[in-house]
C-alpha cells in the first residue's frame, strides 16, 4: 500500500464534522454563548423538575391567592411572583410553562430543520425537475406572511401541543431548506466532489461521505438559532389566543390570559415576557457563537 | 436586464397564484362553517343549505376557486360575508393606517440600527460593540407583543408621554412604529457593523487615510455609502416581517390596519376577507423581494443578473 499524504485543501484533512469538538472548546471560551447555555440549562432543569420545585399546582386557584375584591396579588412573600386574575400563583405557572416552550421549541424547530434539510440536500444534490419543483414551492412559501399561515393553520386544527408545534414546523422550514439547498449546490460544484466522480464514486457514496458531513454545521447552527423563532412564535400564537389553549400552562397565553389588566397588575404580563426573552435569547446566543466557531466565513443575516 | 425583469415577473405572477390556490384549499377544508357565522347559531338546516347556495359554497373546490379566479382578474376580490362590503373597499380604508405604520418602522429600523451599527462597528472590540451586540440580539430575541405592551405601559401608562393606544396623530404612531421597527433595528445593526467592518478594512479606505482626509471625513464620505449598498437591498426583505408583525402590533395598539382586519376576520371565519388580506401581503412580499433583487445589481454594479 503506498502512502499518499493529505493536502490540506483535501476535505478529509479537516472535514467540518472532526472540527466539532474543538469547536465545543471554542465555544466555551466565550462568555456570552457560556451565559446562554447556562440559562437554556438551567430552564431545561426547571422544566424538568417542575413538579418537585413549583411551590403549587399549575392550575390551582388559591383563595388566599385573591384579595377581598378579587384583584391579583403583586409579588409577595408567599406568592413570589404573585398571583394571577384566577388566583394562581404565577411562579408556579412559569415553571410548568417551561416544559411548554421547551417542549415545542425543541420539537417544532426539530421537525422544521428535519424537512427543511431533506428538501434542500434532495433539491441541492439531485437537481433535475424534482429540485425546480421542490425550490419553486419553496419560494411560494416564503411569500406567505408566516403568521397569517400560521393563524390559519392553526385555526384549521384544533389546537393540542402537538399541532401547535406541528403549525410551526410547517411555517419554519421554509428557509432552511433554502440555506441547505444552496449549501448542497454548491458543494456539488466543488473540485474535490468532481473528483470523486471521476474515480467512480457512486452517488450515495458521494452524498453520505463527502456531502453530508458538510451540511452537518448548518444543521447544527439552525438546531440551536431556529428554537428561538420556534419559541417566539408559539408565544405569539399563543398571545393571540390560538396557541396553547388554557389551562395548560404556556408563557405566551398567560400574557393573552393577563394582558387586558396589564395596567393594574403589570407582572403578569411582565415575568412571562422576561422568560420568553431570556428563552429566545440563550438560544440566539448560542446559535450565533456555533455559526462563527463552526464556519467562520458565514456572514449576516442567515 | 429586460429579459431578466421578464423572466421575474412571469415567476412572480406563478408564484402568486400558487399563494391563491393554497389559501383558498386551506380555507375551504377550514371545519368552521361560513355559513353558520351568517345564519346565526340557531339557524336550521334549510336556512343553512340556502346560505350557502346563496354564496356558492355548496359547489365542488374547482368550480368554487373558478368563480373566485375570474372575480379576481376584473379586480374584485368578493363580498365580505358578514360586513356586506366589499373586501377592496374595506381592505383600501384600513391600508393607509398600516403603509403610515410601516414607514414609521422602516424610519425607526433604519435610524437605530443603522447608527448603532456603525457606531458598534468603529468601537470594535470595546465595551460599546459588545454592548450594541447583546442589545441587539436582546431585541431580536423579545417577542413583539411584550415589546409592545412594556412600551405601552412605561411610556403612555406611567410617563403618559404618548396616548395608550388609537389612531390618527403623529403622537399615536410612535410606539406602534417603534415597536414592529425594533426587530429590524436589530437585524440592521448587526448587518450594518458587518459591512462597515469589511469596507473598513478595503485598500480604498486605507489610502483616503494615507492622503489625510479626516477620521470623520472617511467614515461619513468613503466608508459609509459603501457600507449601505448591501443593506438597502434588505428593505424589500422586510415586508415580509412586516406582514407577519402588523397582526400583533395592530392588536396590541388597536390600530385599524389591515392587521386587525384580518385577525377579525379570521376569528369570524369571514373567508373573502381573509382571502383578500392574504393575497394583498403576498403581492407586498413578492413585490419587496423583486424590488430589492433589481435594486442590489443597480446600486452594486459587481452583482450580476442571472
Amino acid at each position: 500500500m503506498t502512502f499518499t499524504p493529505l493536502r490540506a485543501d483535501d476535505p478529509r484533512a479537516g472535514s467540518p464534522l472532526s472540527r466539532t469538538p474543538g469547536a465545543m472548546r471554542m465555544l466555551l471560551r466565550r462568555p456570552l454563548a457560556v451565559a446562554g447555555m447556562i440559562v437554556i440549562a438551567f430552564l431545561a432543569l426547571v422544566a424538568a423538575a417542575a413538579p418537585l420545585i413549583a411551590p403549587y399546582g399549575p392550575a390551582e386557584q388559591l383563595f388566599e391567592g385573591l384579595t377581598i375584591e378579587g384583584a391579583p396579588l403583586p409579588p409577595n412573600s408567599q406568592f413570589l411572583l404573585g398571583t394571577d386574575l384566577l388566583g394562581r400563583d404565577l411562579l408556579s405557572r412559569l415553571i410548568y410553562g417551561a416544559r411548554t416552550s421547551l417542549v415545542i421549541g425543541i420539537v417544532a424547530n426539530g421537525i422544521a430543520v428535519s424537512i427543511g434539510a431533506f428538501v434542500g440536500i434532495v433539491a441541492g444534490f439531485f437537481r433535475g425537475f424534482l429540485a425546480t419543483v421542490l425550490m419553486r414551492f419553496t419560494d411560494l412559501m416564503m411569500a406567505f406572511p408566516a403568521l397569517l399561515l400560521a393563524i390559519v393553520l392553526a385555526a384549521l386544527f384544533r389546537p393540542s401541543l402537538w399541532i401547535v408545534a406541528l403549525v410551526i414546523a410547517l411555517v419554519n422550514w421554509v428557509q432552511v431548506a433554502r440555506v441547505i439547498y444552496t449549501e448542497t449546490r454548491s458543494l456539488t460544484e466543488r473540485e474535490f466532489i468532481a473528483a470523486e466522480r471521476a474515480i467512480g464514486a457512486g452517488r450515495t457514496r458521494i452524498l453520505v461521505h463527502h456531502i453530508l458531513p458538510h451540511i452537518v454545521p448548518t444543521i447544527i447552527v439552525w438546531g440551536t438559532l431556529g428554537i428561538s423563532t420556534t419559541v417566539l412564535l408559539e408565544a405569539t400564537l399563543s398571545f393571540v389566543g390560538i396557541g396553547v389553549r388554557p389551562p395548560t400552562p404556556s408563557w405566551g397565553n398567560m400574557i393573552f390570559e393577563n394582558q387586558s389588566y396589564f395596567i393594574s397588575a403589570p407582572w403578569l404580563v411582565f415575568f412571562p415576557g422576561v422568560c420568553i426573552l431570556a428563552l429566545a435569547l440563550a438560544f440566539n446566543l448560542v446559535g450565533d457563537a456555533l455559526r462563527e466557531v463552526l464556519d467562520p466565513t458565514q456572514k449576516g443575516r442567515y | 436586464m429586460l429579459a431578466y425583469l421578464a423572466r421575474r415577473l412571469v415567476q412572480s405572477v406563478l408564484i402568486l397564484f400558487g399563494v391563491s390556490v393554497i389559501t383558498f384549499a386551506l380555507l375551504y377544508i377550514l371545519p368552521a362553517d361560513p355559513a353558520q357565522q351568517i345564519a346565526g347559531r340557531s339557524a336550521n338546516a334549510a336556512t343553512l343549505a340556502s346560505v350557502r347556495e346563496q354564496l356558492g359554497l355548496d359547489r365542488p373546490f374547482h368550480e368554487q376557486y373558478w368563480r373566485y379566479i375570474t372575480h379576481l382578474a376584473e379586480g374584485d376580490l368578493g363580498r365580505s360575508y358578514l360586513q356586506k362590503t366589499e373586501v377592496s373597499t374595506l381592505i383600501a380604508s384600513r391600508l393607509p393606517a398600516s403603509l403610515q405604520l410601516m414607514v414609521g418602522a422602516i424610519f425607526c429600523e433604519l435610524f437605530l440600527g443603522l447608527s448603532l451599527g456603525v457606531l458598534a462597528a468603529l468601537r470594535r472590540g470595546r465595551v460599546t460593540d459588545r454592548l450594541l451586540m447583546l442589545l441587539s440580539f436582546t431585541v431580536i430575541s423579545a417577542p413583539q407583543f411584550v415589546v409592545g405592551i412594556l412600551l405601552l405601559y412605561v411610556f403612555a401608562v406611567k410617563l403618559g408621554w404618548f396616548p395608550i393606544g388609537g389612531y390618527g396623530t403623529f403622537s399615536h404612531l410612535v410606539l406602534p412604529s417603534l415597536t414592529l421597527g425594533l426587530l429590524g433595528a436589530g437585524w440592521y445593526a448587526r448587518m450594518m457593523r458587518s459591512s462597515m467592518l469589511d469596507v473598513l478594512h478595503q485598500d480604498y479606505i486605507r489610502t483616503a487615510r494615507a492622503k489625510g482626509v479626516a477620521r470623520a471625513g472617511v467614515v461619513l464620505r468613503h466608508a459609509l455609502p459603501n457600507a449601505l449598498l448591501p443593506i438597502i437591498a434588505m428593505i424589500g426583505i422586510d415586508i415580509g416581517l412586516f406582514m407577519s408583525g402588523i397582526v400583533v402590533v395592530e392588536s396590541v395598539f388597536g390600530w385599524p390596519g389591515i392587521g386587525q382586519l384580518a385577525w377579525q376576520a379570521i376569528q369570524r371565519v369571514d373567508i373573502p376577507i381573509i382571502m383578500g388580506v392574504t393575497l394583498v401581503s403576498a403581492v407586498a412580499i413578492v413585490l419587496g423581494n423583486l424590488l430589492a433583487d433589481l435594486i442590489a445589481p443597480l446600486i452594486d454594479p459587481r452583482i450580476k443578473v442571472r
